[in-house]
Order: structure tokens, then sequence, then C-alpha cells
């Protein structure tokens, strides 16, 4: 802290500084104490709650009717899964190959042009990419559906999952590239076989991170894959998924629904919690040992 | 999409050195244009993808645009039932939930953002930005069962209370606390735009060089004077582009808004009462709307929203590159 000084000059004007400077110092970390309140109060909350509720059947049955106890959310969890699923489908090959072509074409206009919108595609709240989806899919096949679902969320990961795989790519140093280059391999084996290959562990982690975002969103299932009480695997039918399930039971004015919510809060924030925290710390530590 | 336009773009004329067998030459360029074409091709279906957001959202508000014009923007009439729609309760609860969550956020953000940048040694730095960062990862709508159960209980018999008490005169304070309303949605919002806003300005304050900061600590001063002049200064225009951010991030937050706000269209001053905001509304009408102007409305509400969004994007990424951009790097946010 500060430079050590003669005590003569430690007059009032200085010592106010000083005293300033300890204030303002307690200040900010008193910021980060607040913003953890929220963070603990949240898991502790979900723990607590979450693990009265939770049990076996939590995972294997379908949810019973109001008034009659137990039941679970088997169907919203493998609703969840598909739609996940379908989304990677949908939305990864858009989200990777673009990506190699931000990283590698960096300078063209359209490269400039894609990761601009990518930008701000990014920022489009998630309420509004299913209003969209509701217009593009759902009105023309008149009926609420996963695959719906799937392509809304496959919306949403798009642009994540492209800036990541761009990032990463270029993190491969380019006397790579010129050794491949050198010996005679094309650009595009070069960019596959070698540049790709090395960014491969990141870029799964980027996807990883991609998959947790969406695995929570709720708002653009709402009206596309609308939610569904019984089981339903087949893509044109609506879909339960397990965020759209604890927001309805959440709002639900009935005891047991709340606990049914809890029990599935705690599910679904594992799931993402562990994804993000593997992933994080493996792409922390890629970009740590590169740069 | 259209790939087989970019086959044409390498020049074929040269021809080949002579040491390089010359049938290599042709089927290399052709696989590298064939190769480029595709992966610009799927990068291009991005551009494709937010055009037909805006013409599709632009389209399909049309009944309504046309039945109710700039009457839309500022009437408070929302009635299904008359076939009647005006979206200004909507635009207030959107507006005023969102300055909320900032007057909470920003603050507290800048002072998370100096303490991990300019305070705190590599590892504590590194395991509390994480954390912050974790806040980020929990899902909207597990944020909205919290603050159903926790959160607003805690307002009702707490802060609210005390308020209406002490402060009750204000026309921010009258009226019933039931906890829910228009100020744990603030609340809520704020928790969920700090780790927005506190990493874009910790990027943006490790962008300060740190000659910067080494010459104000020369001429004597503290560290939080250093922080204030050479670092909050220097970083001014990327501050303000995180914060814009985080606005647009406020704006379009559905699930735990939705389930905090009390979801009554009326437009009142008291942050106790019940609002609504243009998400809220979508997520609590849109499955259910009936009549083809009625969910048009709702439509061109999902529209207003697109388009301020976009907007406080577009302005915010461009405040936060001239920041960090300046030193070459790409911000990542």
């Amino acid at each position: 802290m500060g430079a050590r000084e003669p005590a003569a000059r430690s007059d009032a004007r200085h010592l106010r500084r000083r005293a300033l400077n300890v204030v303002m110092t307690a200040v900010s970390f008193l910021c980060v104490l607040l913003a953890l309140i929220p963070l603990v109060s949240v898991f502790a909350y979900i723990l607590g709650q979450g693990a009265q509720a939770i049990n076996l059947d939590f995972f294997l049955h379908l949810p019973k009717p109001v008034g009659e106890a137990g039941g679970g959310m088997a169907n919203a969890i493998v609703g969840t899964l598909e739609l996940v699923a379908l989304a990677c489908l949908v939305g990864l090959p858009f989200g990777i190959l673009g990506g190699i072509f931000l990283a590698e074409y960096a300078d063209s206009p359209l490269a400039r042009t894609v990761r601009f919108t990518a930008d701000v595609l990014s920022g489009v709240p998630s309420i509004v990419v299913g209003v969209f989806v509701f217009a593009m899919v759902v009105r023309p096949m008149k009926s609420f559906s996963a695959i719906a679902g799937g392509v809304a969320l496959a919306i949403l990961m798009i642009p994540t999952v492209m800036r990541t795989t761009e990032e990463l790519m270029r993190l491969v140093p380019g006397s790579l590239r010129e050794a491949a280059l050198a010996l005679g391999v094309p650009k595009w084996r070069t960019i596959l076989l070698v540049v790709l290959q090395n960014a491969r562990g990141g870029i799964v982690m980027g996807i990883m991170l991609a998959i947790a975002r969406i695995a929570g969103e709720t708002a653009p299932l709402l009206f596309t894959a609308l939610g569904n009480r019984f089981w339903s695997v087949t893509l044109h039918e609506p879909i339960a998924s397990l965020p759209v399930q604890i927001f309805t039971y959440a709002i639900s004015p009935y005891e047991d629904w709340h606990r049914q919510a809890w029990a599935g809060a705690l599910v679904l924030v594992f799931m993402v919690l562990v994804l993000n925290v593997i992933a994080r710390t493996a792409i922390r530590a890629r970009a740590g040992s590169a740069r | 999409m259209q790939e087989p336009a970019r086959l044409t773009d390498p020049a074929p004329e040269s021809a080949p050195p002579t040491s390089v067998p010359a049938w290599t030459r042709p089927r290399r360029r052709v696989g590298d244009a064939v190769f480029k074409g595709l992966v610009g091709g799927f990068a291009l279906a991005v551009v494709v993808l937010g055009l037909a957001m805006a013409w599709e959202l632009l389209q399909a508000s049309m009944p309504s645009i046309r039945a109710f014009g700039w009457k839309f923007l500022w009437t408070s009439t929302w009635d299904p039932v008359q076939e009647v729609y005006g979206a200004l309760p909507f635009i207030y609860g959107t507006l005023v939930s969102s300055l909320l969550a900032l007057l909470i956020a920003v603050p507290l953000a800048l002072g998370i953002a100096s303490f991990l940048s300019e305070l705190a040694g590599g590892t504590l730095s590194r395991i509390l930005g994480f954390l912050v960062e974790l806040l980020a990862a929990v899902p909207s709508v597990i944020y909205g069962l919290w603050g159903i159960f926790v959160l607003a209980p805690l307002l009702r018999e707490g802060p609210q209370a005390w308020l209406a008490q002490h402060l009750g005169f204000l026309p921010f304070f009258k009226g019933p606390h039931y906890g829910v309303g228009m100020m744990a949605a603030g609340l809520i919002l704020a928790i969920m735009i700090l780790p927005t806003i506190s990493a874009i300005c910790l990027e943006v304050f490790r962008a300060v060089p740190r000659a910067q900061r080494e010459a104000a600590l020369a001429l004597g001063a503290t560290r939080w004077e250093t922080t204030r002049m050479a670092v909050f200064s220097y970083a001014r225009s990327g501050i303000l582009g995180a914060v814009i951010l985080g606005l647009g991030r406020a704006l379009g937050e559905t699930m735990a808004v939705t389930m905090l706000i009390g979801n009554r269209p009326e437009v009142s001053a008291s942050l106790f009462a019940p609002g609504y905001t243009m998400a809220s509304v979508l997520a609590n009408e849109f499955a259910e709307a009936s009549g083809d102007l009625y969910i048009s409305a709702l439509i061109e509400v999902g529209l207003v929203l697109f388009g301020l969004t976009i907007l406080l994007n577009i302005v915010a990424r461009w405040l936060v590159w001239r920041t960090v951009g300046r030193f070459g790097g790409t911000p990542a946010a």
C-alpha cells in the first residue's frame, strides 16, 4: 500500500487520503462479499429444500395429478436431454464450422460481419428467440413440438459456440500451421487435422458451457416445446422439460408441487453446475498455458 | 448459404512453379476453395438468421402495427376481449425494473471489478472471480424459485415494512407491500446482471496499461487514487459499455422477473406495487393467445424488445471495443 514516507509529512491531508484509501479498499471487498450472499443463499436453499424432496421416484415416475402424493419428473428429465440433443444436432455444425471460418479467414469482410452479428445475436433475449421460432416453426407446423424447442435452443447456442471455437483455434500457435503448410499439406487439411485437432479439447469444453446455458433455458420453451404431463419422445409433439416443469410447479399454489419444484431445481442446478465448473476450469487452464 | 458462389474466388491463372509437380496444384486449390465455401456458408447462415429474425418479427407484427400504429407504444389498455392493445405498462415496467437493477448492480460491479483487478492477488482474484461468474450460471427459473420462496418473504418482512413505516409518505413506498412487485424484480435482476457487468469491467480494467498505474503511484497517489484517476477514467467508455450490456440483459430477462414482478399491467410510481414487463407478458400470454390480432400484438411486443436490445448491444460493444480493442485484443463478452 503506497510508499513509505517520513512521519513528518503525515499531516491531516495525508491522513485523510490514507484513510479514504483504506475505506475504499474495504468497500470494494464488501462488494465482493455482498455479491456472494445470494450465491450462497441460493445454493443453501436448493440443497436444503431439494434434498428433502428428492427420492428415487423423482427420477422414475411421471408427475401425479394435484393432491396425489409422490410422482416425479422422469418425463421432464428425458425431455430436457432430448431437447438439448436436438439443439446440438442443429446448432453445432453451424457453430463449429462458422467458428473455423472466423478463426482462419479472420480478415475478410464476411468474417467481420459474421462476428459482429453473432455478438449482437447473443444479446437477443431468449424469449424473443422463442417468438421468432413460434412464427417460423410452430405456426407452419400448426403444433407446439420438440423440434421447435430444439431449434430455439440451437439458435441460442450458435453464437456462443461460434465465438469460443474461434477463440480457441486462435490460441493454436501459428508455427504449427506454417509447419504443416511448409510440408505441402493443403490449407483445408491443415485446418482440420492440425489446428482443429489442437483446439479440440477446448472446443469441447466450450460446447459444454453452451449446453449448460441452454439446459436451464425456460423462456424460449414456453411456447415452442410447451410442456407435457405425459411421456413424449416423438419430435412433432409438445414435450416436457425440467425448467418449464419447475416454473409451472413453482407458481402453482400446491405445497406438494413446490416440493417437486425444489427437487427439480436441485437436479437442474447440479447438471448445469457440473458442466460449468468442468468446462470453465479446463478452458482456463488451456488458455493460460497457451498464452 | 450460397457456397457455390465462393468457388470462383482464387485466381487460377498463375503458372505453377516447376519444382512442384503440376498435378498437385489445381486439386489443392479446389479443396481449399470448397472448404472455404463450406465454412463460409455456415458462418454466413448466422447473418441470414439475424436478418430472418428481424424480417419475421416485423412481418408477424404488421397486423398490430397497422391497427394501432405508434399509439401501441404509449397507450395502456391491454384488453384481449375488446381487441385493444397498448404496451405502455409493459414498456414502463421493463424500463423501471431494469433501471432499478442497474442502480443496485453498477456500484457493486465496479467495486467487485476494482477489487479483483487492483487489490486482490492472482489466486484470490481467480477464486472470487470464478464464484461471481457462477452467479451467471444459475438458470433464470431457479432465481425465480428462490425469489418466490426466499427473497419475497424476506423483503416483505424486512426492508419493505421498514420503508413503509419510515418513508411511507414518498410515492415510491406507498401502498400495501406484498414482497412480490417491482422492487423484488429489480433486486433479482440486479443479482442476475451483476456477473455480466463485473466480468466486462474486469476485462476493461485489465486492458488499462500498467504504465498508467505506475505513473500515478510514482506521483504519490494512494491505491484508491490510482484506481480512480488512472483506471476508472481511462476505462470510462468501457465501463459505460458494460453497463449498457447489463441493461440489455436486464431488459430481456424473463423467468425470474415473471415469477417476482406480480404481473399486473398497470403504471404505478410505487416500488411495492406489482408491475409487468415485455418479456413476462410474452411468457404468460403467448401460449394461450387466441385471435390473430392478439398474437400479432404480442409479437410486436417482442419486436420492440428485439429492436431495443439489438440497439443497446451495438452501442455497448462499440464502447467496450474502443477500450479493450486499443491494444489489439478482441473483446470476449
